[in-house]
């Protein structure tokens, strides 16, 4: 900031028949400060009016605005300019400003906010249901898809694929095994201070094997896949979107969804299964630990309890979802991929979305699951 | 005092800077006058951007000085070089607006964040810079994505004005523009260069607006400005680059177009 001499200043000198207003300083946006509202606050001038600018040093265009109007707005007032003073320059600058002048466009009026939330609720609702018809679509076009590349294996990207099922699997591998390590753990504790009130501290094998199994190992490692790899093949193919890439594919015939869908959703729904099971094992092993050192349980007295009292089907179960959680993930990370528009905002609220939107289908699914079963006696 | 000639706009010394290792500029000098337009050309990599960035401080030099309007900036505290900076103006590539903010707001936001100025006066302003780079007074609420690029970068170079700066950097303005486009935007900042007095610093591969509008025009080539001349003495050079750049057929088009 300009030190307080160089401010702009304002001073008005009353004369016999009227007023003379004097002004010096720096009138340049950043110095006009409590000059701008003197300006403002000044009233109709009875008789006339002498304005010496004289002694400002350096004038801006905002500044030069704001004698500009304030003459402007006093003349309106009634107040009869007698002369105004000015250097030659200055005097320039005031009225290039003047010849500048614009009515400012009107603020849109805010409607009334019931009006605007209602508004609001149905543009939102329209949106959703236009999206999941696309959506809709899509997922038919993905299936057409596939059911073509397993028809013909030879159209299929074996390097992407490849490469898919090492970025989603091979590297998820030590977050997913350490995560799942940590929550079988957890469980174990939680449930070995609940269990050992009743004396029944081995059932906590129970208890592990079968959460673990059948929900906590799927469930955790859909939900770190969703975050990982759904976010990640979003932004790809969103970034892709972004420079073009996807209408390149097009024009030179390479159909975006057979080259970039496919092998995606092919990747992960290989992969997922292969990292539920690895997430058993290590939730697993972690109740184990932590049985032995919280209730005493032996490993080998754990395996024993185990084979007898937890059943394969949950094993099975767990694993039976992991394709189809994969599934829903890798379409609606592609799906939000394709759908970026050509700026870069798009692609950071497309990325969110399809971490959100994953993470609720498979959830969503889960529970379709929970009742399925259920109503299997499963 | 008004006697005494201003400082030169930019005035520049030794400078170097360098990348990972690999020198962009040695020993470069350079000398902008006060109320020139100043066009800067050079091959891909010459590093004009760079040069720019270093001048506004966005990037550290190695060796050599700066000084803006006499100031020397490499020596600047932050303050210093804040105060600085608030007499420069930059128009980047694509208008660099932000993209939440309607296009008066991103007029205003130099305005709201430097100068205590009553809101309404604030808005006429915001008009008054809008009809200064040619824009209709309809654009003001308009978001910069429903904006064409030349719009764009109007409102780029108002919101550059915003605070009236002496010096602006302008970065390919009239790239990505169509020629009725260009054309007109090089009459907006010759205008500009002649009502208010600005020095423009612009990057440039437009051979037209070389022409047109640049009184010198400075070469940068072999890591320093090889040469700073107008634009008539630049033809009669002999460096094989500016031979090559002036002398080919889009250089001789443009030369044929301007005489």
């Amino acid at each position: 900031m300009p030190g307080m001499n160089e401010m702009a200043w304002i001073d008005t000198v009353p004369l016999a028949d009227g007023l003379r207003l004097a002004a010096g300083g720096l009138w340049t946006a950043t110095a006009l400060g409590e000059a701008a509202a003197a300006l403002e606050r000044l009233g109709p001038v009875r008789g006339r009016l002498e304005i010496d600018l004289d002694r400002i040093e350096r004038l801006d265009t905002a500044g030069a605005w704001l004698i500009h109007r304030a003459t402007r707005r006093l003349a309106a007032e009634g107040t009869r300019l007698d002369w105004r003073r000015a250097r030659p320059d200055h005097q320039a600058l005031i009225e290039l400003v003047q010849g500048l002048e614009r009515p400012v466009a009107p603020r849109p009026k805010p409607r009334a906010w019931l009006i605007a939330v209602l508004n609001r609720a149905g543009w939102a609702t329209a949106k959703i249901l236009r999206e999941s018809r696309i959506q809709l679509g899509f997922l038919g076009r993905v299936v057409l898809a596939l059911a073509r590349a397993s028809i013909q294996p030879h159209r299929l990207r074996w390097t992407a694929l490849a490469f898919h099922l090492e970025q989603t699997g091979l590297n998820a591998m030590p977050i997913v095994a350490l995560i799942s390590f940590l929550i079988g753990v957890v469980l174990a504790y939680q449930g070995a201070s609940q269990l050992q009130q009743f004396g029944a501290s081995i059932f906590v094998v129970d208890l592990v094997g079968v959460s673990v199994l059948r929900e906590i190992g799927i469930l955790l490692t859909a939900i770190v896949v969703a975050g990982r790899s759904g976010s990640a093949f979003t932004a790809a193919i969103g970034s892709m979107k972004l420079r073009e890439e996807i209408d390149a594919m097009r024009t030179l015939g390479l159909d975006p969804l057979q080259v970039l869908v496919v092998p995606r959703v092919i990747a992960l729904v290989l992969a997922l299964p292969a990292l539920t099971f690895l997430a058993d094992c290590m939730g697993l092993l972690g109740g184990m630990l932590m049985s032995w050192i919280e209730l005493g349980i032996r490993p080998f007295q754990a395996m024993e309890r185990f084979q007898a009292a937890v059943d394969i089907r949950h094993f099975w179960i767990g694993m039976i979802k992991a394709p189809v959680f994969a599934f829903l993930i890798a379409l609606v990370g592609c799906f939000n991929g394709l759908r970026v528009k050509s700026n870069a905002e798009s692609l950071g609220k497309r990325t969110t979305r399809a971490v959100v939107e994953a993470i609720f289908l498979v959830i969503v699914a889960d529970a379709a699951f929970s009742i399925i079963l259920q109503a299997l006696s499963l | 005092m008004s006697a005494r000639p201003p400082p030169p706009a930019i005035s520049v010394r030794g400078l170097r800077t360098a990348f990972d290792r690999q020198l962009i500029h040695d020993r470069l000098d350079l000398e902008v006058r006060a109320g020139e337009i100043l066009g800067v050309v050079g091959g891909s990599g010459t590093g004009k951007s760079v040069l720019m960035r270093t001048l506004l401080g966005l990037n550290r030099p190695y060796a050599g000085s700066i000084r803006l309007f006499g100031i020397d900036v490499t020596a600047a505290d932050d303050a210093m070089r804040r105060a600085v900076n608030r007499r420069l103006g930059v128009l980047f590539q694509d208008g660099a607006l932000f993209g939440s903010l309607t296009v008066a707001e991103n007029i205003a936001v130099p305005l709201r964040e430097h100068a205590r100025l009553p809101p309404a006066a604030v808005e006429e302003i915001v008009a008054l810079k809008l009809a200064m780079v040619g824009l209709p007074q309809d654009a003001a609420r308009k978001l910069p994505a429903e904006l064409s690029g030349g719009m764009r970068k109007r409102v780029g170079l108002a919101r550059a004005l915003a605070l009236d700066p002496e010096l602006v950097f302008l970065d390919e303005p009239t790239a990505g523009l169509d020629p009725i486009g260009a054309a007109a935007f090089d009459q907006l900042i010759l205008e500009l260069n002649r009502r208010l007095g600005l020095t423009f610093y612009m990057i440039t591969h437009d051979l037209d607006s070389l022409h047109a509008i640049c009184h010198r025009v400075a070469v940068l080539a072999e890591k320093r400005v090889l040469t700073i001349a107008p634009i008539a003495e630049l033809r009669r050079h002999d460096h094989p680059w500016i031979v090559e750049y002036f002398g080919g057929p889009r250089g001789r088009a443009a030369l044929g177009g301007a005489a």
